[in-house]
């Protein structure tokens, strides 16, 4: 199965690339700019993989409608590493060494994406990733860059509009998977900054389809104020609606791994109102005010992306959208695909409003991300509101 | 107190799908040596075909009926195309064959479907009833009603039926059972008939809990398989008490000790049950076949 899907995705790659090399020596003599990307368009990942490469496709096409890079046009090759940090590495030495590309937008769960740093670092490749983890960018590394909000941002940003709530004595149940465990470690690094205490911890696995045992012992538990979800798929809808049927009436916090709509679907409205979690602006772009300074950048894109593809617009496409974006505006600024000259032009990209908020890279800080790209959003009658 | 009846309560809901799997499992085992890896898939098209069919406008009892019928065409097809050509094969190959089905089984259903996980209301409404200080939804009475009337249907089917008779005289001895005029291999095709309608009505029974998605079967197989060695391979009875202990074990487990081990407790008691009663807990020790 899986290799029938990489024959497949060889062959959409070698039949999407076709044209591109066709029109570009029939009008330039210059050989197109390579992009390689790897990505998990299939397998567990794949609702993080999927939107990701179909917005590569569009606006790939879009820049060379529009010209390209300097007159230069630009082909992306894509491979379906299947979630499977594996693949993930052995595809992205095939683009480095064979496909000869000139940068990489590669890495779509954090596991991909530790897999693929080395490389970029050991080839000196610019790497552009879009891992939700802050491993994935902190410790900096020379030639990796993230354009998703860390784990430690979307606890931080939660911990804020609790401590605003004066909610001040929590429970935590986090998924046993690496995002859920990752981002309650990271909320366990930064808690007491903001005066919160971890009463009481529980898991599920990410496959549970009952947590009412675990949400049980936290309603039991004497002082809890307000509860935290790190996780993200199906795992925090299942919390959300044994949280509903046990009748527990503190507030329930999620994290910004279930910002699409289909959370609220799953976890029927009834049982998501009132659930807060942060969530890039986004998924309420209809629903910034007009003086919103990132509102004309996440309505295009939300436009675009569900004109092509018919699909509501999700978060992680976002990302893909801003990386990809930034490395073109370093290439432009660089002049051509130079690979040190493009890296130095990343880290200096400034006031580049993304989906994803404002980035504002330097040499100590490879995300350029801050709390402001949160928004703090509420679940109403099925819907998000955002909070102030 | 309350806590104990709502870890119970949980157990048994989880216990009750875990069971009808078991009891799939059980009733090809018996027609045919075969352990039926396939099984979870059933249960996941029982689901997926109900919510595909009730988002194109179809009633739910239309819907439900649709799933069946498709998961129980799917299972005569899977005897008919991949196991009855392989008749002469031994079981261990068999199993191997199921296994790739149900891999071949999810990749269509991603494909034919989609990646992401569906949900329908409960038939009842999701208002939770308080039962002494627990919750429980009444989605849950729903699936352990479901799971007795399939095992009251089954047990009359077993032994009120020629079909029934004939089933069991193929799992008793199956050169016997053709000597004495059974078409067996008819008998065999039924009995994955039958256990692909009860994993289908397992799956449209526990939708509105458990969500579905194309991969949900991989799983239930796991822990339905572990139910089915628990409660005795080949015993109906067995498998049904099987899958109730294993919710509860897992349930009990989370709630009283540790949610991060819930699956290692529940293993490593079937491991300690197995370790004693080899057969299991209702397996009998002379099942021998020469």
């Amino acid at each position: 199965m899986r290799r029938a899907v990489k024959l497949v995705a060889a062959a959409a790659a070698l039949m999407m690339s076709a044209p591109l090399m066709h029109s570009a020596s029939a009008q330039a003599q210059q050989p197109p700019i390579k992009i390689g990307a790897v990505l998990s368009v299939t397998g567990g990942a794949s609702f993080l993989g999927d939107p990701e490469k179909k917005t590569l496709d569009i606006y790939v096409a879009d820049i060379n409608a529009k010209g390209g890079i300097n007159g230069r046009k630009v082909e992306a090759i894509i491979y379906d590493d299947a979630s499977d940090p594996n693949q993930a590495r052995t595809f992205a030495t095939r683009l480095i060494e064979q496909d000869k590309v000139d940068a990489l937008l590669a890495g779509t769960s954090t596991a991909s994406t530790m897999a693929i740093i080395p490389l970029a670092e050991e080839n000196e490749i610019p790497l552009i990733n879009f891992a939700g983890a802050v491993q994935a960018v902190s410790p900096v590394k020379k030639w990796n860059f993230k354009t998703p909000h860390t784990d430690l941002m979307a606890c931080e940003k939660i911990f804020e509009d609790m401590k605003k709530r004066n909610l001040t004595k929590i429970a935590i149940i986090s998924g046993a998977d690496a995002f859920g465990k990752s981002m309650r470690d990271q909320c366990m690094t930064v808690n007491k900054k903001y005066g919160i205490e971890v009463l009481h911890e529980e898991t599920y696995q990410p496959r549970d389809n009952d947590m009412t045992a675990q949400l049980t012992n936290i309603k039991n538990k004497a002082g809890v104020q307000a509860v935290l979800n790190p996780g993200f798929s199906q795992g925090p809808a299942i919390v959300t609606r044994n949280y509903k049927q046990l009748g527990i009436p503190y507030p329930l916090y999620q994290s910004h791994g279930v910002g699409t709509k289909q959370f609220i679907e799953l976890a029927t409205p009834a049982a998501a109102e009132g659930v807060r979690l942060p969530a890039a602006a986004l998924l309420v772009a209809d629903k910034l005010p007009d003086s919103d300074p990132q509102k004309k950048v996440v309505t295009d894109y939300k436009k675009t992306y569900e004109e092509k593809t018919g699909q509501p617009v999700s978060t992680f496409g976002g990302h893909m959208y801003d990386g990809l974006m930034i490395l073109v505006e370093a290439m432009k600024r660089a002049g051509g695909p130079d690979k040190a000259k493009v890296r130095d032009e990343i880290e200096k990209t400034k006031n580049f409003m993304g989906t994803g908020g404002v980035v504002n890279m330097s040499p100590t800080d490879h995300l350029g991300l801050d709390l402001s790209a949160f928004r703090m959003l509420e679940i109403k009658n099925g819907d998000w509101t955002i909070v102030n | 107190m309350p806590e104990f009846l709502q870890f119970l309560f949980s157990g048994l809901t989880i216990g009750a799908i875990y069971a009808l799997v078991a009891l799939g499992f059980t009733l090809i085992y018996n027609a045919s040596d075969v352990i039926n890896f396939a099984q979870g898939e059933f249960v996941m098209i029982g689901g997926m075909v109900t919510f595909f069919a009730m988002a194109a406008g179809i009633p739910l009892p239309f819907a439900a009926l649709i799933a069946l019928v498709t998961a129980i065409i799917i299972g005569l097809l899977l005897h008919v195309l991949a196991i009855e050509p392989a008749r002469g094969a031994s079981p261990v190959t068999l199993i191997i064959i199921t296994i790739g089905a149900s891999i071949f089984l999810r990749g269509v259903a991603a494909i034919v479907f989609d990646k992401n996980y569906h949900s329908y209301p409960g038939f009842a409404g999701s208002e939770p009833l308080q039962i002494g200080g627990a919750t429980v939804l009444p989605q849950s009475l729903i699936v352990l009603a479901g799971t007795l009337l399939i095992v009251v249907a089954l047990w009359l089917l077993m032994t009120r039926t020629m079909i029934g008779k004939a089933m069991t005289a193929t799992a008793t001895n199956r050169l016997a059972a053709r000597l004495v005029g059974i078409n067996t291999a008819l008998i065999v095709g039924l009995s994955f008939g039958v256990s692909a309608a009860i994993g289908a009505i397992g799956g449209i029974l526990v939708t509105p809990i458990t969500l579905t998605n194309y991969d949900v079967g991989t799983l239930l197989a796991l822990k339905g398989f572990a139910a089915a060695m628990l409660g005795g391979m080949g015993h109906p009875l067995g498998a049904v008490v099987g899958g109730l202990v294993v919710g509860l074990l897992e349930s009990f487990g989370a709630g009283y000790i540790s949610s991060a081990y819930k699956d290692a407790i529940a293993f490593l008691v079937i491991l300690a049950v197995l370790f004693v009663m080899p057969q299991g807990l209702f397996g009998r020790a002379d099942v021998e076949r020469v």
